[in-house]
């Protein structure tokens, strides 16, 4: 979601976030209920159109989707043997409308503006006692830091790997575990530095 | 500005600043030292990261015990490793952080933002994902997320350490142009060659306080190998 975005000025990109979250909400709903292999055709023929709409370059389509050929090719072959070619090909052309029409949605819309939309969506929950502030805030700092401990991971395994442990979970897991509580304290130091403590009288 | 009165800070058993008084007016002040020596511990009590366990700290008459979010807001406060002190997913938004938990309305929060980034030549990477940037994308972006808060007084601890020679320059450059009190704790003693005032820490305590051209052979004579 994070490296997805692609600046640009199209009318998709243009478009508010939350009626792209809620076209892409429906679709994923509706496309289950279609079965016809034309519609489903048809559908990704438009979801392919609003790529090139979008002005992304078709290639970064197929870029989007190689990563996934191994688990639809499997899906693929379970479909045809259990239930036959038509539903595998319907299944097939279901799944991957979703997935260029959810890659889509993350490639024309920025981070803030997701996590704004988000907050907005579960602005219902305070009803329950939740804040809606905090809930886009978590999920903020998870995009921010999922990528930040994978890197401590990687540093901490190519190190073992520099000393000739070339597998441990052990090994990775209780080094990792010890800078990532040591980074949860600098960050919460940082929190307070930037401000957030004034957030608390609001 | 500072005023530290008789200033204790340990860790449990560990005493880390012994008695620290001083007075700190001067626009551009280094703080040096040996690893452990306090310096890094010295910088947090500036503004009420820390509090002591003895004694008291002053920020424009305001105690960092009692008033540490309005001295937050006074001052800024820059962290050695960028990683940890940029806590939003994307460039632009991390430089919105604070002013959104300031209470900015949505129009002055997008016009500070916009300032901010195209001063410190981060307009181009606005949407970048953090995780993404350099070494020298992510100190600039950690200056300039401080920087939109308008504090009163930068500290900037060790903000050079982890630069190569370009963006140590470059951040050199930047420290030397603001405007503001800047307290810098640094080894990088080019950095601090023409500062007002520099505090040289062994032990937990200021063991010379004066212009660089002292300080600096003070705390070199202190680093000669046994």
């Amino acid at each position: 979601m994070l490296s997805l975005y692609r600046p640009g000025t199209s009318a998709l990109h243009r478009l508010p976030v939350g009626a792209k979250l809620i076209v892409l909400l429906l679709s994923g709903i509706g496309l289950f209920f279609v079965t016809n292999p034309f519609v489903l055709g048809g559908t990704l023929l438009v979801v392919v159109g609003l790529w090139c709409l979008a002005g992304i370059p078709l290639l970064e389509l197929l870029r989007q989707l190689r990563p996934l050929l191994l688990v639809l090719t499997l899906l693929g072959v379970a479909q045809v043997l259990l239930l036959g070619w038509a539903s595998a090909f319907a299944v097939l052309l279901r799944l991957i409308t979703l997935i260029l029409l959810a890659t889509l949605v993350t490639m024309t819309s920025r981070t803030e503006d997701m996590i704004s939309a988000l907050e907005r969506a579960a602005s219902p929950l305070r009803v329950f006692g939740l804040r809606p502030h905090r809930i886009a805030f978590v999920l903020s700092l998870t995009l921010r830091f999922i990528p930040l401990i994978k890197e401590k991971a990687d540093e901490i395994r190519a190190a073992q790997r520099a000393r000739g442990v070339e597998r441990s979970s052990l090994a990775l897991l209780l080094p990792l575990l010890v800078k990532v509580l040591r980074m949860a304290d600098h960050i919460a130091e940082a929190l307070d530095a930037r401000g957030l403590d004034d957030a608390r009288d609001r | 500005m500072f005023l530290f009165e008789d200033v204790e800070h340990g860790y449990d058993e560990r005493r880390v600043l012994h008695g620290i008084s001083v007075e700190l007016t001067e626009r551009r002040i280094a703080v040096i030292g040996a690893n452990g020596s306090g310096k890094s511990t010295f910088a947090r009590l500036l503004n009420g990261l820390q509090v002591p366990t003895a004694g008291r700290v002053l920020v424009d008459g305001l105690d960092t015990r009692t008033e540490g979010r309005a001295v937050r807001r006074k001052v800024g406060f820059v962290f050695q490793d960028p990683d940890v002190q940029i806590v939003m997913p994307t460039v632009a938004e991390d430089v919105a952080f604070g002013l959104k938990h300031r209470g900015l309305s949505k129009k002055d929060i997008a016009a500070r933002v916009a300032g901010v980034l195209a001063e410190h030549g981060l307009t181009e990477l606005r949407d970048r994902p953090a995780h993404l940037l350099s070494g020298g994308e992510k100190q600039r972006l950690a200056i300039a997320a401080v920087l939109a808060l308008e504090p009163e007084c930068v500290v900037f601890d060790e903000p050079t350490t982890m630069l190569d020679l370009r963006n140590k320059r470059r951040t050199t450059k930047v420290i030397a142009e603001l405007p503001h009190q800047v307290v810098v704790v640094s080894h990088d003693l080019d950095l601090l060659s023409d500062f007002d005032r520099v505090l040289v820490f062994d032990g937990g305590r200021i063991v010379e306080d004066s212009a660089p051209a002292r300080a600096i052979p003070a705390y070199l004579d202190l680093m000669a190998p046994c």
